[in-house]
């Protein structure tokens, strides 16, 4: 089977997460496995992403709700390229 | 390779004269309070093979607290990962207390007091009868257990992304497998499904019990809002959730909650270190998300083996309730591979699927529980820490 750079939860997700050990570099085209309904999703990585970090499936708004799992996880506090790194300089909860 | 199908799987145990079912056979030095602990040490160096389990507390708690207290230490003792218990206390009245509290599950027990003889007498007397408790001990046989007599806890701690994508979902398919078979299982970590508490609500087996969930998950809240200096995102995702790639409590929470697989719903909620009263099945216990204070407050409340999935590496122990870990992560599987009893991050290789991860977990947890010690028991691991829950008087 060929190498997967990263995981999506669910269909309706936003982001996904890299699973390489060592991470993937910017300009890298990655392999996704969407684990809802066993999908198939290429993408380029925008950063240097390491392992167990989240990747932007898609260009993300400022104040858009990023979902993983299918669910809310947070509000995107800068606008996010398809295929950036995702984590807490541009992503935020909406609790405490 | 565990058969979950066939419901005579079972396992090697200690059968208790309470008809409760260990899977370890310790006999345990276990101090009333702060003050007793040097005796407690000293009287476990004496008798070897016993074991002390000093901790912080037990001066001018009041209220709750002291409530919580007690039953920590009864319910420590009455594991039935416990043959026999000593305990020590620098005062008889709540030493009594303990004594009557662990002396109804019928196993040996016996206190004593430090105040009017010094540590030395205490220690002296204390010795012998710890020394009669343990070669009493040594000579249990285990027994064939079913696994409707097994409880199980989980927790999981220095999550990553890796945990809520594989090693959270292995716990749940577990349960998912052994619910129906009826095993009694727990989870908890209150504040980490923040984000996720109303498909945790949802997961409840009837509306009561969905109330007293969400009762325990707001006054949880109401802490938090009452505590917090800043948004406590310097804590709830901890620093090594970050470093492994978790931005937010949300994230995290429906990550923590894959512990509970997809099928089980849970038929009571539970305060700190209470026992299950319902029979089989999976119960919430309302804790904090602290690891050493989550997993002892499960051990107080009887569970006899622990399932941790980590992503970055979590190195904790129990003293009294083996710990078994388990990682998806593949370099903390590769880097810490001392630590991880169970290497799941094939699930990430598309290597191995969910189903055969989570008969991997079976298979490591009843061999545990046949005596197969855990990572955490070879390396010594003891993290045995109370829960306070205010100020002592």
């Amino acid at each position: 089977m060929a190498t997967t750079h990263f995981i999506v939860h669910d269909r309706t997700d936003t982001v996904g997460v890299i699973v390489v050990d060592g991470g993937v570099k910017k300009g890298e085209q990655l392999t996704g496995w969407v684990m809802e309904g066993d999908g198939t999703v290429k993408i380029k990585a925008a950063d240097d992403i390491p392992l167990g970090h989240k990747i932007a499936l898609k260009d993300l708004k400022k104040g858009e709700t990023v979902l993983k799992y299918g669910y809310d996880i947070g509000k995107a506090v800068a606008a996010i390229g398809k295929g950036r790194h995702v984590h807490v300089q541009n992503l935020k909860t909406k609790r405490w | 390779m565990a058969n979950i199908k066939r419901r005579d799987i079972g396992f090697m145990g200690y059968r208790r004269e309470n008809g409760r079912v260990g899977v370890r056979n310790h006999v345990v030095i276990l101090p009333l309070d702060d003050l007793s602990n040097a005796a407690c040490e000293a009287v476990a160096n004496n008798i070897k093979g016993t074991l002390a389990l000093p901790h912080a507390y037990g001066r001018l708690q009041f209220g709750e607290d002291l409530e919580l207290h007690f039953r920590t230490l009864i319910g420590t003792g009455a594991s039935p990962n416990v043959a026999a218990c000593v305990v020590i206390g620098i005062e008889p009245g709540w030493t009594k207390r303990v004594v009557d509290g662990i002396a109804r599950t019928g196993k040996p027990v016996a206190g004593f007091a430090i105040e009017g003889k010094g540590d030395l007498q205490t220690i002296a007397d204390a010795s012998r009868t710890a020394a009669r408790f343990l070669q009493d001990a040594s000579e249990k046989q285990r027994e064939r257990c079913r696994l409707d007599e097994l409880w199980v806890s989980t927790k999981c701690g220095e999550s990553d992304t890796t945990s809520g994508l594989a090693s959270c979902p292995t716990v749940g398919n577990l349960i998912d497998k052994l619910d129906p078979l009826g095993a009694t299982t727990c989870f908890g970590e209150t504040t980490e499904l923040t984000g996720a508490e109303t498909v945790c609500a949802d997961r409840a087996a009837t509306p009561a019990v969905r109330k007293k969930f969400m009762q325990a998950f707001g006054a949880y809240q109401e802490v938090v809002e009452r505590h917090k200096t800043s948004d406590l995102s310097d804590s709830q995702p901890t620093k090594g959730n970050i470093a492994g790639g978790l931005t937010t409590i949300e994230e995290k929470a429906f990550g923590n909650l894959a512990k509970i697989g997809h099928r089980t719903k849970y038929i009571d909620v539970l305060k700190p270190a209470e026992e299950p009263k319902k029979g089989p099945g999976l119960y919430f216990m309302d804790t904090s998300s602290a690891a050493a204070e989550c997993v002892t407050l499960q051990a107080a409340a009887g569970f006899v083996v622990h399932l941790f999935p980590t992503g970055q590496g979590n190195v904790i122990g129990n003293p009294i309730e083996p710990v078994i870990k388990l990682t998806a992560n593949p370099k903390t599987a590769r880097t810490m591979s001392e630590h991880v009893d169970l290497d799941v991050s094939g699930i990430l290789r598309r290597e191995m699927t969910l189903d055969q991860a989570g008969d991997a977990l079976i298979d490591i947890t009843l061999r545990t529980c046949n005596g197969r010690l855990t990572c955490a028991e070879v390396l010594g691991h003891r993290e045995f820490v109370m829960t306070k829950l205010y100020q002592s008087a």
